[in-house]
């Protein structure tokens, strides 16, 4: 028998159709390849609309700032000629608190335009007051359906605090314990309600986010005459290292290497009510960034616009500790006390910057704002009720989920690469079972299929020998 | 005014209840997590007086009238900062000594290249 979650899982598309208001059918090219061009332009909005809808929304144009104390630590670390200047974008000044406004305002102006009485999105994490405050604005009524508690009611409190702020906006949350179902219970309420779905992953999200890759194009130029050398990114679903990297190509700035960067959370899964509460990290880490990035079309939309391994040139992987020790080290030196998911990016880019020549810039390109919850010091002593070992010491001895390691010298903090060819390879695997039994993938497919991986025919060509051999 | 234990109709509270049971959860879930039923939490404005445990209907903040067992009333926040963490403290001290001494031999080694003709310019 049926049971009602697949009851309502069966309908999916039909209800997403209504709730997303743009039908993807249209981009489908091939059981493989798709228009992603066609589907990120169908909304019509040029970048400079886009600007415009933000600028009316209280979005964007948020400071961009040099570190010049961080820079110097790792100028005092590392060889002759060594040590490229550090810059983050402070997104934390955006209304609701993080690069997230950006998102959600393209969605909730669509929303608005289209006649949609409220708008609703899946997300425990800044995402939820984005929208929630974007809802408040337009005047829309707004539901956050938000992965809050294990079994027993507890709540990591990062996650905990972004309840409060989305009903401060006026939001219904609809708080659940832990599972993948969380989806199923919003396509339930778009059903119910007819709402617009504020999906994170639709093209007026990744649309709304290539304007911060444009402002630091604009910024650094006007700052050092270039755009930037580097751009770290926190990398969870991989729709931040889209938009940015997209934003940041419309600007003209193609040489800038996109670098994402996720804190390390192996061995811990994603579902499970005992990880649940000992991940200390809600978001910016591996156990979305990985899964989303060699197959992004996982996400709650037909064909998800958040495809990073399109930009990505290296992808570097962080330790807990790492990020506590980089937030507390951002509070101290350089007066910015900000929420430790959105120092990812920034402890990638001290280890990053201390092997580049001086003359580079590096630009961390958000920060989320911090309160009681969503702070460093609130994750840790939760981290200690929950069990998690806290010290002092290398590390390369950090555990997810056991054991906390904090540096004892930022020399102690490197960032490691992960696997790009890997991963791309990971990706056309995916990409391929999605084709019926048989299929053979035609030059189009390996073109659709190298644009998405950022690589050319022949690798792919070659992934996909290999695939068969094995 | 309400105690802890009763609410009266138009008081905001909480209601509990189970969307899924374990027997109609997804099929792929670890096993800690198959075990438990998914629950939900969700606040509104009492239909009507009830007593922690009642079942209860609720008006939410978008309208819609949602049903469940009462689990709070006029629910709080109490998530902080807490206490200082030992681990860190040594974070900012140490760095600013860093940069201090980092500083420091800059303006020596400025000083030092300033002395002979400098003519190499940044």
């Amino acid at each position: 028998m049926a049971t009602r979650f697949d009851a309502v899982m069966a309908r999916r598309g039909e209800i997403m159709l209504k709730a997303l208001g743009m039908d993807y059918s249209v981009f489908e090219q091939s059981p493989i390849a798709f228009d992603y061009e066609g589907m990120m332009t169908a909304h019509g909005y040029s970048l400079q609309d886009i600007v415009a809808i933000q600028t009316k929304a209280g979005v964007g144009n948020t400071p961009l700032l040099e570190l010049k104390n961080l820079t110097d630590v790792g100028r005092s670390m590392s060889a002759p000629g060594k040590g490229a200047r550090i810059f983050v974008k402070d997104e934390a000044a955006n209304m609701a608190g993080a690069f997230k406004d950006r998102r959600a305002s393209v969605s909730i102006h669509v929303a608005k335009e289209k006649g949609y009485e409220g708008v609703i999105a899946a997300t425990s994490g800044n995402y939820g007051a984005a929208v929630s405050s974007q809802a408040a604005r337009y005047g829309l009524k707004c539901i956050i359906c938000q992965e809050t508690f294990d079994s027993r009611h507890i709540g990591q409190p990062e996650i905990v605090e972004k309840s409060r702020i989305c009903e401060a906006f006026g939001a219904e949350v609809v708080q659940m314990t832990v599972g993948p179902e969380l989806f199923f219970h919003m396509v339930e309420l778009l059903d119910v309600t007819g709402y617009f779905a504020a999906s994170l992953y639709s093209s007026f999200g990744v649309s709304g986010i290539e304007t911060l890759g444009l402002e630091i194009a604009n910024e650094m130029t006007a700052l050092t005459g270039a755009p930037p050398t580097h751009c770290v990114i926190t990398h969870a679903g991989g729709g931040n290292t889209t938009g940015t990297a997209r934003g940041l190509k419309r600007a003209g700035a193609t040489d800038t290497q996109i670098i994402s960067a996720s804190v390390d959370l192996s061995g811990l899964h994603m579902a499970s009510d005992d990880d649940f509460n000992r991940k200390s990290f809600t978001t910016g880490h591996t156990g979305f960034g990985v899964p989303f990035a060699t197959w992004p079309d996982r996400a709650d939309v037909p064909r998800n616009a958040a495809r990073s391994l399109r930009y990505i040139d290296r992808y570097l992987t962080v330790t807990q500790g790492e990020v506590f020790y980089i937030t507390e080290a951002m509070s101290k030196i350089e007066g910015l006390e900000r929420g430790p998911a959105g120092n990812t990016a920034m402890a990638a880019a001290v280890s990053l910057a201390r092997d580049l020549p001086r003359d580079a810039t590096v630009v961390v390109q958000e920060t989320e704002y911090t309160g009681a919850g969503k702070h460093h010091w609130a994750q840790l002593n939760f981290a200690k009720q929950m069990g998690v070992e806290v010290r002092s010491g290398d590390p390369k001895d950090n555990v997810p989920g056991k054991v906390i390691v904090i540096p004892e010298r930022p020399e102690q903090i490197r960032a490691k690469d992960l696997d790009v060819a890997r991963m791309r390879k990971s990706y056309v695997r995916n990409a391929l079972k999605q084709a019926p039994e048989g299929y053979l993938p035609t030059a189009d497919d390996i073109a659709f299929l190298a644009a998405d991986t950022n690589s050319d025919a022949a690798a792919v060509e070659a992934i996909i020998a290999e695939l068969k051999e094995a | 005014m309400t105690d802890a234990t009763r609410c009266k109709a138009g008081d905001w509270v909480e209601v509990e209840r189970v969307l899924l049971e374990p027997a109609d959860r997804s099929k792929n879930l670890p096993p800690e997590t198959a075990e438990k039923p998914l629950r939900m939490w969700i606040k509104g404005f009492a239909q009507a007086a009830g007593t922690m445990g009642d079942a209860m209907i609720i008006e939410t903040m978008t309208g819609r009238l949602v049903e469940g067992t009462l689990s709070a009333i006029n629910p709080g926040y109490f998530h902080t900062f807490g206490k200082p963490i030992p681990e860190l403290a040594h974070v900012g001290v140490d760095l600013r000594a860093r940069l201090a001494d980092y500083h420091a031999a800059q303006a020596d080694g400025h000083a030092q290249a300033d002395a002979p003709a400098d003519k190499g310019g940044a």
